[in-house]
């Protein structure tokens, strides 16, 4: 078959590649154009190749270094972050109720902490940990437990995943309970009949039927968590130590703090590329699960 | 294996039902015979589907019992009670095989594997999906996905009845036909009640033994598809079955005479106690109403004639009612007038929309 072909076409194009191109394209091209120089300041750049490249892959050399410990904090804080906060989104969305009043005061509820901004969610944690005036803080070392988010790393991990699942379990609630709200009242009623159990008819048509939102879920969650900067940043600044340093806040010290505009804009190239990457594994893995490859046979 | 009895049984969806008009299904009493083909029909929101979830467990009545045999069972969970349920759009398990989903029910009661293996291999042949036991259930068609709804009842060997809820509702036209026989088969080779909710009433006529037709919350007429069909108890039912439904003049009665407008019809009965101020209407289906050329019968007034394949009909007024007749195939009319002849055992008299039995011919000279 013929298409017509207009050349005129690429004028109706054009507005979006304008769009993209300022939005996206040019922006990352800054920034590759950065990793390959080194500064001094004063706007003037020296040609580097694949200097930075070299050094942040290499764990021997400082960047190298600094750049690997951070990768795992992160790998270890997301990994902690979708451990606790899918399976408890799916139990918050279990138990909410399915119709009345009940049900928009429940979803109000659960949107709360997602709109509070990210400063505002550290700012008001930072105070509320705190041991002198935080009530939470204040409380816990009343209890006898020694808690000092600022100088204890594992009390400012600890107050950090808190502060995450507080702020975004309801994500992954209201997901699912998107999921469970789009499940037709006679798959419940079928399973009465065949006599299924609780545990039954989640495992066969709850966690079934949740599997797209729950793979959204999973997905925004990890990408969210691996990338987290405002909250860790207000809270802890990245301290004790470096003990709550993860990538992005290291990203901003060496860029903004040390001025090191190159070996900031290599480590964002791949600090990019790693999401990416773990984003496709994780969407491959989760779409491809337990979907059955279709037959060449026709069904009977 | 049981009868199932419905003794007196109301539902309101509301906590505080003040009059008829609050109840979804007005009082019922019924019995299911055991091994029956029943198809309960009526136009959407007529209370069929209410009825349906009362008699499986889901809802529990607001007055009145439901007995299998002599059990009371009105307060029992579904899962107790002997009964499987069709839905209408398919329900399988997404994550199971063929064989998992027709495994399921049987697992959930803790029979042991050996047998539920038999079972599950004995059921798939008679549905004929023995070749694809394996197959995951999401990938099937809608039609195979029912056909495992309904092995999922089929293989508890308790099974009492099976209710059908619209079952061919997103099925393909030409798939509907083969389902519905080989439903008609398995009835025939299970023996089991079975009970179909339906609008169709072609899926109604062609199903069951006996139909239920419901209106508005009550059931207006039980009997056999020829019943229905050649003595509506309701005019709602003149109206529900046959394409077209039913013809419903007013009429006034006196005698042996019906006065429809300033036409006489001679009547085969006599309705000597037909209430007063009740509203008195004569129902004649087209297809006892034939048209003729004018001067035959009583004159009409074509308006249209529609030709539906392997007949045709005519659209007429009966001294300004809107009727319809068929036309006999060497028929041709020139102008709008016509003659309409009627056969006389097919003409009722309803009052208020209800049948009047009337008296047979014999009797009128003695009154």
């Amino acid at each position: 078959m013929d298409k017509p072909v207009n050349n005129r076409a690429w004028l109706l194009v054009a507005p979006v590649f304008l769009i993209v191109a300022f939005s996206a394209i040019l922006p990352i091209m800054t920034v590759v154009n950065y990793s390959v120089q080194d500064t001094f300041g004063n706007n003037q750049f020296f040609w580097n190749g694949l200097g930075w490249f070299q050094e942040l892959l290499d764990p021997s050399t400082e960047l190298g270094g600094r750049f690997l410990d951070a990768l795992w904090r992160n790998l270890l804080f997301s990994a902690i972050i979708l451990a606790i906060e899918v399976p408890l989104g799916i139990l918050v969305a279990l138990s909410m109720p399915r119709e009345g009043w009940k049900v928009a005061a429940t979803l109000v509820i659960m949107a709360l902490p997602l709109l509070i901004p990210w400063n505002v969610v550290g700012t008001i944690w930072q105070v509320f940990a705190r041991g002198d005036i935080g009530l939470a803080g204040w409380a816990i070392n009343a209890l006898g437990i020694d808690y000092n988010y600022t100088g204890d790393p594992l009390a400012a991990w600890i107050t950090i995943v808190v502060m995450d699942v507080w702020h975004w379990t309801s994500l992954v609630a209201l997901l699912c309970y998107a999921g469970l709200k789009s499940i037709p009242d006679a798959y419940y009623q079928a399973a009465r009949i065949d006599g299924a159990s609780r545990w039954a008819i989640f495992t066969t048509i709850q966690l079934p039927k949740m599997k797209r939102v729950l793979l959204i879920a999973v997905l925004l969650r990890f990408m969210d968590s691996f990338m987290i900067y405002t909250e860790p940043f207000v809270l802890t600044g990245g301290g004790p130590g470096n003990a709550t340093t993860f990538l992005s806040i290291d990203l901003v010290k060496i860029a903004l703090g040390q001025f090191d505009l190159g070996k900031a804009a290599a480590m964002s190239l791949v600090y990019n590329l790693i999401v990416l990457a773990l984003c496709w594994v994780f969407y491959t893995v989760m779409t491809h699960a337990g979907t059955e490859r279709r037959q060449e046979e026709n069904p009977a | 294996m049981a009868s199932i009895t419905l003794d007196g049984l109301a539902h309101a969806y509301r906590p505080d039902p003040r009059g008829p008009q609050d109840y979804a299904l007005k009082e019922i009493n019924h019995v299911w015979r055991q091994g029956g083909a029943y198809a309960l029909l009526g136009p959407s929101g007529c209370g069929k589907t209410t009825l349906l979830n009362i008699i499986s467990g889901l809802v529990i009545p607001t007055r009145g019992r439901i007995l299998f045999d002599d059990r009371d069972v009105t307060r029992l969970p579904t899962e107790a009670r002997n009964i499987a349920q069709v839905f209408q759009f398919p329900v399988v398990y997404d994550t199971m095989t063929v064989r998992e989903n027709l495994a399921f029910p049987l697992k959930n009661r803790k029979m042991p594997r050996e047998a539920i293996a038999r079972r599950v291999e004995e059921i798939a042949s008679r549905l004929d999906m023995s070749s694809v036991l394996d197959r995951k259930a999401s990938n099937l068609t809608a039609d195979a996905k029912q056909k495992i709804s309904l092995g999922r009842g089929l293989v508890r060997e308790d099974v009492a009845a099976i209710l059908f809820d619209e079952p061919l509702t997103v099925i393909d036209p030409h798939l509907k036909w083969q389902l519905r026989s080989s439903l008609k088969e398995l009835h025939r080779a299970l023996d089991l009640t079975m009970i179909y909710v339906t609008h169709d009433q072609t899926e109604a006529l062609t199903f069951a033994d006996t139909v239920v037709v419901m209106h508005d919350g009550a059931v207006v007429q039980t009997g056999t598809p020829e019943e229905l069909f050649e003595r509506p108890a309701h005019t709602f039912v003149g109206h529900f079955i046959g394409s077209p439904g039913m013809n419903v003049l007013p009429a006034k009665v006196e005698g042996r005479t019906a006065h429809v407008g300033g036409v006489a019809i001679a009547l085969e009965r006599a309705y000597p106690a037909l209430p007063a101020g009740e509203r008195i209407e004569l129902g004649v289906r087209p297809e006892f109403a034939t048209l003729a050329k004018p001067g035959h019968g009583l004159p009409v007034k074509v308006t249209r004639i529609e030709d539906i394949g392997r007949a045709r009909i005519a659209r007429i007024e009966i001294s300004g009612n809107p009727a319809a007749a068929m036309v006999p195939e060497e028929l041709s009319l020139d102008g709008d007038s016509a003659g309409l002849t009627l056969d006389s055992r097919q003409i009722h008299i309803y009052a208020d929309g209800v049948l009047v039995p009337g008296e047979p011919a014999g009797r009128e000279g003695v009154a």
